[in-house]
């Protein structure tokens, strides 16, 4: 729960956290090394100097530190925990559902554990949905399409076997696809980070949710071309949030463009865990304000009731989330009883 | 001393080519971002330039735009060099040094792991990208000068060579922009429009705002990789920024700008 400087309880749904291992134990090679680099160079790169982590910790964190840094100083109610394998790149997975269910069996009522599956895997990718869906229930998934796999260094979620798979995940209630189509660098064969595949599965599985992370940016325009036509398309702000710290009115120019072509229904908070806490980026949103220009431009406001629904309601209707239940069971938490 | 003067000449003019390349996605000179991490001129006149990227994993296609840039900048030398150029740190840096070695194109470097990737068809999304950002920049900068729309789409290239921007930054993205559409339309004349769309179309005034809204979008994109490549190099390698693309200080300590009156021996 995040209480507002007017006293305020807003409910925080934070769509994007990781519960990792990049430590130089789990690195199965360079790949592995350079990725977990790349990480913690977001991290140095886009945080307030107070927040930095050591190296060490930022590589591997414990269970502790995830609660404490969501849901104790940290103002997350539900936490939405995305799996991401990597297993070309450590040995035993980056993070896999395995570690992210485990972390979560403390607190079952703060997490939402979300799968991952690869459609480059054919019939083992379906069997493994089943898997996930018997297993742990799972409501979400998270695609991470430059994946390497093998000698494929990426798909699409255009592709027959991606397909294959989003018939299965809609026909077992899997209803919440994450996309990462962000800063990605591989793979190599494309204008990197191309967001019209999505515009195609969208209108193809009109039953699935299609969240699009980190908003295709530094494809903006397309993704938000994409998402006006497609009504169950919707945009995760982790990596585009941080930019409120460093470079506030270039963040303006983002959440403009958001707000006036999406609307304010279909974004979501996500904090990118442990790139970044949570708590200095709520804190900082809620205080935000567009600039006048910009807000003059595209004729939109960040107000209040808006923030409310990009930190916590939208997701709660994706995941249907009752909130009102929800805040009620989490009163009695030790995490709020801490907090207070 | 002769060699004296003559090796600090030739180290601007290395400089100043090096600095007319642009990194093709940020549109911006692969000095100012940094990317150049040495240039050194060597007692034979031999030029080597050592590249590095903010991420190992930063695209190789863009690596290869920008490394190719430096080819040709390093060719129009006034001395006609022998010169080395390696890229550092970067997943394919093996792939691509040896590739720019032995002067080959983009599809033989990457055969097989590119596809069907069309590297001329990228240099022109990127050259469209530039020329309206550039353009957003001066079009938002004479509206501010308190010109009518109507007076800035009804600009020729004369007036438009003589019309008042300001100095520093202003002045050098209105040359920016004139580069970018006399690159685009080479038989441009004096008295031919100088605001057009990529396609060359004209702009009518009732609907320039809805073009700088997409030209806006575009210039969006391109920020979010200038700041992001920036915060990533300054993380990786842990250092200061570079002023107005000119060594700083640090630069120096870290030596990475060859002395400028180093006698030639």
């Amino acid at each position: 729960m995040y209480r507002t400087p007017e006293g305020k309880d807003i409910f925080v749904v934070d769509g994007h956290t990781h519960f990792w291992d990049g430590s130089p134990e789990n690195q199965k090679n360079i790949h592995g090394k350079q990725f977990i680099d790349c990480f913690y160079a977001y991290h140095t790169g886009l945080s307030p100097k107070e927040q930095l982590w050591e190296k060490g910790k930022f590589e591997k964190y414990s269970a502790d530190d995830l609660y404490r840094d969501l849901f104790i100083d940290g103002p997350d109610d539900v936490a939405i925990v995305q799996s991401t394998y990597l297993k070309d790149f450590y040995k035993n997975g980056f993070n896999t559902i395995e570690r992210n269910a485990e972390v979560a069996k403390r607190y079952p009522e703060r997490f939402i554990v979300n799968g991952a599956f690869d459609p480059r895997d054919g019939e083992k990718a379906l069997e493994y949905i089943h898997f996930l869906k018997e297993t742990y229930d799972v409501k979400g998934v998270k695609m991470y399409t430059a994946e390497w796999n093998g000698a494929s260094k990426g798909w699409k979620l255009t592709d027959p076997d991606a397909y294959k798979c989003f018939e299965l995940c809609e026909k077992l209630g899997i209803k919440n696809i994450h996309v990462h189509k962000g800063p990605t660098i591989i793979p190599l064969s494309k204008d990197a980070f191309d967001v019209h595949d999505v515009d195609h599965a969208a209108t193809d599985f009109q039953g699935l949710n299609w969240i699009i992370e980190h908003c295709g940016l530094p494809r903006l325009d397309d993704f938000c071309w994409i998402a006006t036509q497609e009504t169950n398309v919707y945009g995760g702000l982790a990596v585009a949030l941080p930019f409120i710290h460093s470079r506030p009115r270039y963040f303006g120019e983002v959440i403009g463009e958001l707000l006036f072509w999406l609307g304010p229904e279909k974004i979501l908070f996500g904090s990118d865990y442990a790139i970044w806490t949570p708590r200095w980026l709520v804190e900082k949103f809620w205080a935000y304000q567009i600039p006048q220009d910009i807000a003059a431009e595209r004729g939109v406001q960040l107000t209040d009731e808006i923030k409310e629904k990009i930190l916590g309601l939208n997701a709660a209707r994706l995941y249907n989330i009752d909130v009102e239940a929800k805040k009620k069971a989490l009163a009695k938490s030790p995490f709020s009883i801490a907090a207070e | 001393m002769a060699t004296a003067s003559v090796s600090g000449s030739r180290e601007k003019e290395l400089w100043r080519r090096l600095g007319e390349v642009n990194d093709p996605e940020l549109d911006e000179p692969i000095t100012e971002m940094g990317f150049v991490e040495q240039a050194e001129i060597r007692g034979d006149g031999s030029v080597e330039v050592d590249f590095r990227l903010p991420t190992y994993w930063c695209s190789p296609n863009f690596a290869f735009l920008m490394l190719d840039g430096v080819r040709k900048a390093l060719d129009q030398l006034s001395w006609s060099p022998a010169y080395r150029v390696r890229l550092h740190d970067h997943m394919f840096a093996e792939e691509v040094n040896r590739g720019i070695e032995d002067g080959k194109t983009f599809g033989d470097i990457f055969a097989g792991l590119a596809g069907d990737e069309d590297i001329g068809a990228l240099r022109e999304t990127f050259n469209m990208k530039a020329f309206k950002r550039r353009q957003e920049a001066v079009l938002l900068a004479l509206r501010k000068q308190r010109l009518t729309d109507r007076e800035i789409l009804g600009m020729d290239l004369a007036a438009y060579d003589v019309a008042r921007l300001g100095s520093g930054d202003a002045a050098s993205r209105k040359a920016r922009y004139r580069a970018a559409l006399v690159e685009r339309f080479p038989a441009r004349k004096q008295g031919d429009a100088v605001f057009v769309t990529w396609e060359g179309r004209q702009i009518p005034s009732e609907a320039l705002d809805a073009y700088l809204a997409e030209l806006r979008a575009v210039r969006i994109n391109m920020e979010f990789n200038g700041a992001l490549c920036r915060g990533l190099k300054q993380a990786r390698y842990k250092e200061l920024d570079v002023i107005d693309g000119e060594p700083t200080l640090v630069d120096f300590i870290m030596d990475r700008v060859p002395e400028r009156n180093a006698p030639a021996t």
